[in-house]
C-alpha cells in the first residue's frame, strides 16, 4: 500500500520543552488516520511540521513522496490544510477567499469558480457568497475554512480538529464532507478531540502522550488491547447499600457509583453478570436495569494517556 | 494547476493585502495624517520658500506611505489568524513578505504622486528630470516598504504595538534625513546620523530631480538606496524565519 505521509524520528522543541520526541509512523494512502491525544501532548506541533509550517529539529516528513523540508512548495501543493484555531479573512467575502486560495495553488479561473460555487452550495453557504466572513458564525467560519482546503481537490488533507466548537448540524455536515472526500480517494489525516468522531471516522488511529507515540492501531485493536475495561452497568431499584461488598464480586476490576447507577470494569462480564444476580437475590434486590458494553475508545484514550 | 511561483506568490499575497489594508485606519493615520500634519506644522507660521520645500515633502511621503502598509500586514495576520493559514499554502516565506513589499511599494508610489502634482502645479516647483524623479521613486518605494515589513518581524499580539514601534522609529529618521533641514545645513554629527538613513538619499535624488543641487554623487544615492532594499528584505526575511518558532 502506497503511503500518503511518512514520519521519520519528528523531534521538536522548544527551549527546553521537548515538544515531540522522536515519533515514527506513516499514512496510508486512501485512509483516514485519526492522531489524538491530551492538551499539549504535542498532536498540533506534529501537524505544523507536517504541513511544513514549523521546521523540525531532527527527523524527516514525506507527504505523498516529497520531503516536506526539502521542497515544502511542492508538497504543500499536495495538501489541503484546516489549521487549528485558523480564519478566513474576515475583511473578504467567502467567494474571495476561495478565489484568493484558488489563485494561490494555481487553480485556473474557470475551475476554481466552478467548484467555489458547488462547494458554497454543498456547505450551504451559497446565499452569503457575497458577504463579509467576519458577520459569520463559527460554524459558517469552519465550514469555509473546510471549502478553502478542499477548493484545490489535494489528494491530501490535514484537518486540526474541524469540528471543534461546531453545533450538531455543522460538525455532522463537515463530517459528512470528510466521509465523502475520503470515498473519492483523499486520504485524511484528523486531529481531534472527539471520540465518537475519531471512532466513526479513522481507518486507524495514533495517539500521542507527552511528545511519544503511545499506540497506533486500528480503533478495534485498540479496544481489544483494554479488554478488561468492558464495563456492566446495573440498575436496582434501590440503593444497593455498602458497594464494598460489590466491589468483592469476582471479576470485578473497579467500580464506580454515579446517580443510583452502578458500573463495574472487568475482563469477564459473564461471570460478573452471574455473581450480580446471585447478589441481588440475596439481598432481595430487583434489578431495574442491567446492560453491558465494550471499552470505547474514550477508554483506550483514557488508559493510554493517563 | 500551475506550480506556485515565487513571483507569481507574491503578487497574489499583493493583491490580497491591497483588497483588506490598503484602507485601515493604521494605514491611513501612520502612512498619510500624520505625515501631512507633520507637514502642516513644520510649514505653518515660518517665513520658508514652499516650492524648496517640496522634495523633502515628497519623500517623505513616499517614505511614511510605502513603510505604514508592512508593519500592519503580518501582526493583523497573526491577530486575526490568518497567518498560519496562509503558511500553510505552497507560498513560500520570501514570497509572503515579497507579497507584503510589494502592496507597501504600490501604496507608495501612487500616494507620493499627490505632492508632486500639487508641488508642481500649485507651488510652482519646477521639475527638471522627470526620469530621475521616477526612478527615486520606484527605488525608495521598495526600499521604505522593506523597512516597513521588517518593522513588522517582532512578534506581538496585538497590531497596534507594531504600529507605535514603527511610528517611534520612523518619525526621527525623518528629523535626520534632510527633510526639513538640507544636509548642508546640518551639523557634523547630524549629516554622520543622516548617512544611516535610506531616506537622506532619496531625498538627495529628489532635490537633483526637482531643481538640481544634490549633496551626494547620484549613483551613490541610488546604490545605496537599492542596497538598503537587499539588506532590510535580508534582515526582515531572517527575522521573520525566527519568529514562526515563536509565533506557534
Amino acid at each position: 500500500m502506497e503511503k500518503a505521509v511518512v514520519a521519520e524520528g519528528l523531534r521538536k522543541s522548544f527551549g527546553t520543552v521537548v515538544a515531540i520526541d522522536r515519533i515514527s509512523f506513516w499514512v496510508n494512502s486512501g485512509e483516514v488516520f485519526g492522531f489524538l491525544g491530551p492538551n499539549g501532548a504535542g498532536k498540533t506541533t506534529t501537524v505544523r511540521i507536517l504541513t511544513g509550517i514549523l521546521k523540525q529539529d531532527s527527523g524527516r516528513v514525506l507527504v505523498m513522496g516529497v520531503d516536506v523540508l526539502r521542497e515544502p512548495t511542492r508538497a504543500k501543493q499536495s495538501m489541503g490544510v484546516v489549521p487549528e484555531q485558523a480564519n478566513a479573512y474576515g475583511d473578504l467575502s467567502p467567494w474571495q477567499n476561495l478565489m484568493l486560495m484558488g489563485k494561490i495553488y494555481g487553480v485556473s479561473k474557470r475551475l476554481r469558480e466552478r467548484r467555489a460555487e458547488q462547494l458554497l452550495s454543498v456547505l450551504e453557504l451559497l446565499d452569503r457568497r457575497d458577504d463579509k466572513v467576519r458577520e459569520f458564525s463559527r460554524g459558517m467560519k469552519q465550514k469555509l475554512l473546510f471549502a478553502i482546503a478542499v477548493l484545490h481537490a489535494p489528494p491530501l488533507l490535514f484537518l486540526d480538529e474541524p469540528t471543534s466548537g461546531l453545533d450538531v448540524q455543522s460538525a455532522r455536515l463537515i463530517r459528512q464532507m470528510i466521509d465523502q472526500e475520503n470515498r473519492r480517494g483523499t486520504t485524511v489525516f484528523l486531529t481531534t478531540h472527539n471520540m465518537d468522531e475519531a471512532s466513526r471516522l479513522c481507518h486507524r488511529i495514533g495517539i500521542i502522550r507527552r511528545g511519544d507515540l503511545v499506540a497506533i492501531d486500528t480503533p478495534e485493536q485498540l479496544r481489544k488491547a483494554i479488554e478488561e475495561r468492558q464495563l456492566v452497568e446495573v440498575k436496582f431499584n434501590r440503593e444497593p447499600g455498602d458497594t464494598g461488598n460489590l466491589r468483592k464480586l469476582q471479576g470485578v476490576g473497579r467500580l464506580e457509583v454515579a446517580g443510583g447507577i452502578v458500573r463495574l470494569f472487568t475482563e469477564t462480564p459473564d461471570s460478573v453478570i452471574r455473581e450480580l444476580v446471585a447478589y441481588a437475590q440475596k439481598n432481595g434486590l430487583e434489578f431495574v436495569s442491567l446492560n453491558t458494553s465494550p471499552p470505547t475508545l474514550e477508554d483506550v484514550f483514557v488508559e493510554l494517556t493517563k | 494547476m500551475r506550480r506556485t511561483t515565487l513571483w507569481y506568490g507574491s503578487l497574489v499575497v499583493a493583491e490580497k493585502n491591497m483588497r483588506i489594508y490598503y484602507l485601515k485606519a493604521p494605514v491611513l493615520i501612520f502612512g498619510i495624517i500624520l505625515p501631512f500634519f507633520l507637514c502642516l506644522a513644520f510649514v505653518m507660521g515660518r517665513d520658508i520658500s514652499l516650492s524648496s520645500f517640496v522634495p523633502g515633502v515628497v519623500g517623505m511621503t513616499l517614505f511614511f506611505t510605502s513603510s505604514s502598509v508592512g508593519p500592519l500586514v503580518t501582526p493583523w495576520e497573526r491577530n486575526a489568524r490568518t497567518y498560519e493559514r496562509l503558511l500553510s499554502t505552497p507560498l513560500s516565506l520570501s514570497a509572503i513578505l515579497l507579497g507584503d513589499v510589494i502592496s507597501g511599494f504600490i501604496y507608495g508610489l501612487a500616494i507620493s504622486f499627490l505632492p508632486v502634482v500639487l508641488g508642481v502645479t500649485i507651488f510652482g516647483c519646477g521639475l527638471d528630470n522627470v526620469s530621475l524623479l521616477l526612478g527615486g521613486i520606484v527605488v525608495g518605494a521598495f526600499s521604505f516598504a522593506a523597512l516597513g515589513v521588517l518593522l513588522s518581524a517582532p512578534h506581538t499580539g496585538a497590531p497596534s504595538h507594531i504600529m507605535m514601534l514603527s511610528a517611534l522609529i520612523r518619525f526621527p529618521i525623518v528629523f535626520l534625513s534632510g527633510v526639513f533641514v538640507p544636509l548642508e545645513k546640518m551639523g557634523q554629527t547630524g549629516r554622520m546620523i543622516a548617512l544611516f538613513s535610506p531616506l537622506t538619499y532619496v531625498v538627495d535624488i529628489m532635490r537633483e530631480a526637482f531643481h538640481g543641487g544634490s549633496y551626494y554623487p547620484l549613483g551613490m544615492d541610488f546604490l545605496l538606496v537599492v542596497a538598503y532594499f537587499f539588506g532590510l528584505f535580508y534582515v526582515a526575511l531572517h527575522l521573520h524565519r525566527r519568529g514562526l518558532t515563536k509565533s506557534f
